[in-house]
């Protein structure tokens, strides 16, 4: 080695000393804290050991598996089991990621700590938040936990996924089926109307002298002329979607009739699906970073609370503007913070992201229809690029449908196989 | 005073690694549909390791419409020219 060099290694260690005294005592250059291991949480952990391997990164998860949320409306229609919506964390602590197996209950932000449900504390240098929904008990009169159990919302996937798909399968031939689906925003905009075409496909092949309505709190939703085409032409006569406008809204619900009461109907279902109100995960709202909304106002390049610094919100929690409340969205948005939160350690300047989103939904087993967007910061927001996105095209051939729904499954195996593989 | 100049300048030494590893806008999400991980097999090429001008091209004609597309039409419009060469030459540079 050159005396040269030596001098600038020399040199450079006294800075690094003083800019990362961590490093110098050889401990991890940092500490990041991400609590949530689904798509958001699990994807932000990985991406951050990739970048830095010397951050030190715990993921605090209550459940020993994820259970995916994507593809659960086909373990409802009976097209799928449960067991392939379910992964480990395995590869994820392989990666050296610590793995706690717990609650997260509290947060200090000034002490800059998480509380677990044991009392055990925490500290991190950033905490990333990625909590998904909770439902909103309450906020539509009648639906509690115990209503839950009688009409499941199976908004998260689950033992409700089960409940739900048993109480279709128990039904006899020619029951009314009756979902009702929120007004904005909520987990997933296109999924009621995904699930209602599958639950449709069931009773048409299962249960052909059924009926399933839809009481929508809205009068527009995601891809909705596609949908209504595809409803149109593969369930005639045996699906109905009644818009806020026509007396879709749901006001109050019975659990032990199974009973959606709407301002000018009572509609006794022989099974229920009350897709509820929602908000951002408890956790949200014990650190503060949620507002009066329910969810998480963010800064559109870092993913950091408005609420409060040092606290990072992804995912269905967070507020991002124009992307919407997604699986591939929650996985893009947590390697953008993760890229953020790597360059804020380091004292660095985050570069300003482009994020992505594609859902894709099926409409049958083998008719796929999906909606993309492309986004970026713009006016302290996560905007749409003028000119990008967009849904799958209105008249197109059935081979382009069926390709569409083999696209989602090839989405659903990668994106899986990334975050937990 | 000279110490802190090269503490500076090591700051931004770093600072520029960083950015090289770092992938450009937008190329993060592609690995939603595109695998980055080897263990991931799927009909969606892997974009790590591919020519750059062949990336490049592919994003140019999704954009222009002269290349069918399921989604890439749609996102392809998203992105400007220097972008699309960024991401092409990050992708290409990967293993």
């Amino acid at each position: 080695m050159k005396p040269g060099r030596r001098q600038f290694l020399k040199l450079g260690l006294s800075a690094s000393a003083a800019l990362f005294p961590r490093i110098a005592r050889g401990q991890p250059a940092a500490r990041v804290v991400v609590v949530g291991g689904g798509f958001a949480g699990a994807s932000c952990a990985r991406a951050l050991r990739q970048l830095d391997p010397r951050i030190g990164v715990t993921l605090v998860e209550a459940n020993p598996t994820f259970t995916a949320c994507p593809f659960s409306n086909a373990v409802i229609a009976g097209l799928r089991e449960l067991s392939a919506q379910q992964f480990g964390y395995a590869r994820v602590a392989a990666d050296g990621i610590a793995v706690a197996r717990a609650t997260a209950t509290a947060v200090d932000p000034a002490a800059r700590s998480v509380t677990l449900a044991d009392g055990a504390r925490l500290p991190y240098d950033r905490l990333v938040l990625a909590p998904g929904i909770d439902i909103r008990w309450g906020a539509l009169p009648g639906y509690d936990e115990a209503a839950a159990r009688e009409m499941p919302h199976a908004w998260k996937a689950g033992d409700q996924t089960l409940l739900l798909r048993q109480q279709l399968e128990a039904m006899p031939d020619g029951g009314l089926v009756v979902i009702s689906a929120p007004a904005n925003p909520f987990r997933c905009p296109p999924g009621p109307y995904e699930r209602a075409s599958l639950v449709a496909h069931y009773l048409k092949t299962n249960k052909p002298r059924s009926k399933l309505i839809v009481l929508d709190a809205k009068d527009a939703f995601s891809k909705q002329r596609l949908f209504q085409a595809a409803w149109a032409e593969l369930y005639p006569g045996l699906l109905e979607w009644v818009p806020l406008s026509k007396g879709g809204n749901v006001t109050s619900v019975e659990p032990a009739t199974r009973t959606l009461v709407t301002d000018f109907a009572r509609h006794r279902a022989a099974v229920a699906n009350v897709i509820p109100p929602q908000k951002a995960g408890h956790i949200a709202e014990a650190a503060g970073v949620a507002d009066k909304t329910g969810w998480c106002p963010i800064d559109p390049i870092t993913f950091e609370s408005a609420r409060e610094p040092g606290i990072h919100v992804i995912g269905d929690a967070a507020i991002a503007g124009a992307m919407p409340k997604s699986a591939f969205a929650a996985n893009a948005q947590a390697k953008v913070c993760a890229a953020a939160i790597a360059k804020l350690l380091a004292g660095v300047t985050p570069s300003v992201p482009k994020l992505i989103n594609t859902c894709y939904s099926l409409v049958a087993p083998d008719y796929g229809i999906s909606i993309a967007g492309v986004y970026a910061p713009a006016g302290g927001q996560l905007a749409d690029v003028p000119g990008s996105g967009g849904v799958s095209p209105a008249t197109a051939p059935r081979a382009t449908r069926a390709a569409e729904a083999a696209l989602a499954e090839a989405w659903f195996g990668t994106v899986t196989g990334e975050v937990f593989g | 005073m000279k110490a802190l100049a090269v503490a500076i300048g090591l700051v931004s030494v770093a600072a520029a690694g960083a950015a090289a590893a770092e992938p450009p806008p937008g190329a993060a999400a592609c690995s939603g549909c595109h695998p980055a991980s080897s263990r991931v097999t799927s009909p969606v090429p892997r974009l790590a390791g591919m020519d750059r001008g062949a990336i490049a091209r592919a994003m140019h004609d999704f954009r222009a419409g002269t290349r069918a597309g399921t989604v890439m039409d749609r996102i392809a419009k998203g992105f400007t020219d220097a972008e699309i060469d960024a991401i092409a030459a990050w992708f290409a540079a990967q293993r």
